[in-house]
Order: structure tokens, then sequence, then C-alpha cells
């Protein structure tokens, strides 16, 4: 009885004292997330993108790629044609609605790959050590030895362009940054106290690493993967731009921009909007990855 | 101190040779056999076989690539199969030119990002802070090959200012810079450039300057009687060697990344030189030019760790 009366009380008094200090890690990022206005704007502005992207066709006023060579080139506004036509006539509206999937396909699932292997082997690196690690380390830095968009460009242009190449490229160039962030957190928390007691009680390689390394490795890794989203996006439109991504007649915001810029003198509104269409996806990315990283106190 | 340096300058050699390595390899990313370009499409096998031969890619490729290797390091990179023309010509032609817009465009991107974050820094917390934040976060998310259309639309299409593409008026061979005829030729393409550069210098003198202003130092300098102005330009010294690295550092990512905006712009540089090898499949030229940037880039590298070591001596200790 007596037990249950300290229970109670001690209850009572956790509920009393401030709130901040029974707050849980993740509570605590909630908490601060939820009155960042900022960045919960530009997370809707993400949401709203991707869902355009995933119901395009519901969306779309029109046939993204049905042509008409008697409109050609109309400005915003002309008839139903809410944003006007592209050099052969198609609508600028559905095209820049069925765009996103392309763009943000491209700029998303490079991260994703390049986070997990980048990821895998920077842990790898950081908590074996020794040798490995100068052999993963010191290839790495090889491709640091390229700007990014350059050994983009070098890959995907000596493999020959297309969609599939463009992703293969852009992945190996988010690999090496991704591996080094990986290892600089897996060799600061290596040599803490707590892995040695867990190897000193009989943690096996992989357990040690499942239970007490990644929990402290995949905060900084997902904030740098999610920065880099927004490098991803404007580099893969950049592929596009270049003629070295998505192929025509598919829909997507960088290669639209290339195509058109050829009309800027007959029509150089139209011309512009996938350019904003880049600019506001890239934008929000970079923005929700910024507010991430305050909200979950983590220093790159 | 000269330990330091010699062991610096001997840590990029292995980098400098892994860059080679990767050069040689684009050869054998390219689909299909190298010499397909040099060969009409019905060619025979023993002419393919015997092209092969003549270009050594029958042999062991450890053996080619230390042949090629051995011509690179004298200059010799091959020949372009578009303009049949050495490779080492035209790349170092172009060189000058990126240079020279590289150059100004982190000159121009110096000047504003260190006026804007020093003001952040110093009005820590304020509006002021926050705009200059979200104006330096503006700057690396903008597409720049976008921002090079618009710029185009308004100052060369809706204005009729400036002119939209090329280096110098129609026929001109030279360029000089101290002809507005000329110069009106490279705002654009500077002005475009310099949005990203902007944005991470900002950042680096945001976070550099407001460092140094949190340091005990600064009470006493202030206890002292010194003015505000004096305060700050204290704190602008101790800061300087964060912030001209990263401009090295942004100079060397221009010259590497200038490639969408030089394309806009018709700038005869690197960059408009490897769009055109990738459009008529010139790998030579994607080769070599990728090697010569990429040299460039470790260079500019080193010499911005070594000018830091210069500055700040502290730093070869950690």
């Amino acid at each position: 009885m007596t037990d249950f009366t300290t229970a109670t009380r001690l209850l009572a008094a956790e509920e009393e004292a401030p709130a901040t200090k029974v707050r849980g890690y993740w509570q605590n990022v909630g908490y601060r997330l939820r009155y960042d206005y900022v960045t919960l704007a530009f997370a809707l502005i993400i949401v709203l993108i991707i869902a355009m992207a995933v119901f395009a066709p519901w969306i779309a006023p029109k046939d993204p790629y049905k042509t008409s060579m008697a409109f050609r080139l109309r400005p915003v506004g002309f008839r139903d044609f809410h944003l006007g036509t592209d050099e052969l006539g198609r609508d600028i509206l559905s095209r820049l609605i069925h765009g996103g999937r392309m763009s943000l396909l491209m700029g998303v699932v490079p991260v994703v790959f390049a986070t997990l292997i980048g990821g895998f082997l920077g842990v790898l690196a950081g908590f074996i050590g020794g040798k490995l690690n100068m052999a993963i380390m010191r290839t790495m830095d090889v491709f640091y030895a390229f700007p990014s968009i350059l050994l983009a460009v070098a890959i995907s242009g000596a493999m020959g362009g297309g969609m599939a190449n463009g992703m293969v490229a852009l992945t190996l160039v988010f690999i090496p940054p991704l591996c080094r962030i990986a290892e600089t957190a897996t060799t600061q928390v290596r040599g803490l106290d707590f892995v040695e007691a867990a190897r000193a009680s009989g943690g096996s390689t992989r357990s040690i690493i499942a239970t007490h390394i990644l929990g402290n490795v995949l905060g900084p890794i997902f904030i740098y993967a999610s920065g880099l989203v927004s490098v991803s996006i404007l580099i893969a439109s950049g592929l596009s731009f270049l003629g070295l991504g998505v192929e025509p007649p598919h829909p997507d915001w960088g290669l639209m921009l290339s195509t058109l810029r050829q009309s800027i003198y007959v029509n150089p509104i139209v011309c512009a909007l996938p350019g904003v269409m880049i600019f506001v996806t890239s934008l929000a990315f970079n923005m929700v990855s910024d507010g991430l990283r305050q909200a979950m106190d983590v220093r790159l | 101190m000269w330990h330091y340096i010699a062991r610096r300058i001997v840590y990029a050699i292995p980098i400098a040779i892994g860059v080679t390595v990767f050069c040689f390899a684009l050869v054998f990313l390219a689909p299909g056999n190298p010499v397909q370009m040099l060969l009409p499409a019905d060619a025979s096998q023993e002419v393919v076989d015997l092209i092969m031969k003549t270009y050594g890619f029958d042999r062991p490729l450890p053996v080619q690539y230390w042949t090629w290797l051995m011509r690179a390091v004298v200059g010799d990179l091959g020949v372009s199969i578009q303009s049949n023309r050495p490779v080492i010509d035209e790349v170092l032609r172009a060189l000058g030119n990126t240079i020279f817009l590289s150059f100004g465009a982190v000159m121009l991107a110096f000047s504003i990002a260190f006026v804007l974050g020093t003001l952040a820094a110093y009005y820590r917390g304020s509006a002021t802070d926050r705009g200059v934040t979200a104006l330096s976060i503006v700057g690396v998310s903008i597409p720049n090959y976008w921002l090079g259309i618009v710029l185009v639309i308004i100052f060369a299409v809706e204005l009729n200012w400036l002119p939209a593409t090329g280096m110098g008026p129609r026929g001109s061979e030279t360029f000089n810079l101290f002809e507005w005829s000329h110069f009106k030729h490279v705002i654009l393409p500077i002005v475009t450039l310099c949005m990203v550069p902007v944005g991470m210098i900002t950042r680096t003198t945001r976070s550099a300057v407001s460092e140094v202003l949190g340091n005990e130092f600064v009470n006493t300098l202030r206890a002292k009687g010194l003015g505000e102005l004096a305060v700050i330009r204290h704190a602008l010294k101790n800061a300087m060697p964060q912030i001209l690295a990263v401009m090295g550092l942004q100079f060397g990512y221009l010259m590497g990344g200038s490639i969408l905006v030089e394309t806009i712009f018709n700038w005869p540089g690197t960059g408009f030189l490897l769009n055109k090898a990738i459009l008529t499949r010139d790998i030579p030229v994607l080769q070599g030019t990728i090697l010569i940037l990429a040299l460039v880039f470790v260079f500019t590298n080193l010499v911005v760790d070594l000018f830091q070591t210069a500055v700040d001596p502290r730093i070869k200790r950690s």
C-alpha cells in the first residue's frame, strides 16, 4: 500500500515538474518542429508536390503527350491552355504536373541508394578501421577531386545519357560524401565507453553496430541525405537539360526548360515556368532539411 | 611547417593518380567498343581488329593505362574526333575563359557575401540575420541554368540592354575586358554563376564571424573602449582564413560546375567544350577536359589548404 502511494506521489510530482524535463529526444524534436512554421510550410509544399506527381494523371487537365501543330507556343491563358503550350503544341500545365514524376524520381532515388551504399561503406570503414578504412576512404577521396556536377556529367556523358544512366551517375556522385559523414560519425562513437562495455560483455560486431552504432550514426546521415535531395534535383534536372537525363518526349522539368529555351524570344514567360518548379522543389527540400537539422540538433 | 607542406603535397599525389585512373576508365563506360566512332557502321571484323590493334586496345588494361598516362604527362591527350585537333590545345584555350568567368564570379560573390554575412553575424537573431540566412538558402537552391535563362529573358529579350550569348561582338577574335562592347558579355554569366558561391560564402562568413564575436577577447576590446567598427575589424581578421578557404573551394567548384551556365551563354569555356563533346560523342575531348578540370580542382584544394596553414599555423597541429 505504501508503495502504491509513493508511486502515485512520484507520478504526481513528475506531472508537476516543468514539461521540458520529462520529454524524450523525439518528443523534443517534435515539439521544436511543431512551432517551426517555416519548416512546416515548406514540408507542406513538398507533400503537395509529391501528391501532384503521384496523382498526375487525375489532376492534369490534358494529355501531356498530345501535340497540336495548330497551337504551338501559345501564351499563358490561351483558350483552355492555362499556362500556354510548348513548341509542339503540348499543354504546359499538364506537362509540368507530369514532369514532377520524372524529376522527383531522378532526384530522390539516387540519394536513397547512395545513402544505403555510402552509409554501409562508411560505417564499415569507421568501425573496422585499419587497412579497410584506408582502402575505402582513400578511394572516396579520389571522387572528392571532382565537383559533383562535373562527376555526374562525366559518368552519364561517357555512358551515353538516358534516365537510368543519369540515376547511376548521381548515385555514384553522392556515395562519397555520405560515406565520409558515416565514417566520421562512426569513428567518434566507436571509441566511447559504452561500445567498449558492449564488447567486453560479449557483443558481436554485428550486434554492436546494430544496437549501439547505428542509433548514433543514422541522425547525421539522414540529415545530410535530406540536404542532398535538393542538390540531386538540381543536378538531375541539369543533366536532363544537357540531354543526358530523361529523354523526349517524356515530360521532365529540366528537359522542358532546355527545349523551351529555343523559344525565349517568342514566349518568354512560358519558357521560365519549368525552372520555377525546379527552384521551388529544391528550395522546399533545402528548407525542410535545414529545419530538421535544427530540430534534431545534429551538427555536420 | 615545411614538413607539413611536403606531406600535404605528397598526399595529393595518390589522389591525382586516382583521378587519372578514373578518366582513363571513362572510355570503357561508353557503350560499344572504343573505336566505333572512327569506323563506318559496316566495317568488317578484320578492320575493327586492325584498328583496335593500331590504337593498342588489344593489349592488357594496365599496359594501356600506362601508355595513356605517359602520353598525358607530356601533354598528349589524343586528338579530337570532331575537329581533328589535339585535345590539349582545345582544352587549354577553353580553360582560360572558364578561369576568367569563375574568378569573376567568386570575386563578385565574395564582395556581396562578405557584407551580408558580417551583417548577419553582427545582428545575430534579428530580422536582418533571418533575411540573410533565407537569401543564402535561396542562393544554393536556385537552378543557375534557369536563373541564366530568366536573366536573358529580362535583360536581353525584354530590355535589350545586354547581349544574350557569346564572349564579344560578332567577329572579334580577342577579348578586351576594358571595352564596354566586350565587358557587357561578361555581366550576365558572372551574375548567374555567383549565386551558389554567394549562398555558401555568406553562410561561412556568418558562422565564422559570429563564432569570433562570441570570444572573450571581444569583451576586452569593448572594455578598452574600441568602437564597434574596430571590433568588427578584429573579428573579420580572425574569421578571414575560413572565409578565404571557402572562396577557394567555390572557385574550384565553379571551374568544374560551370558547364550549364556556359552552355546557356555560349561561353567558349571548358563547360561549353564538354557539352559539345557529349553531343557529338567525342570521347577523347570529354576525357581530356574532365582530366584537366579535375586536376585543376585537386590543385586548388591543395593551394587552399597550404594557404590556410600559412595564415593560421594552428591548423597543422590538428
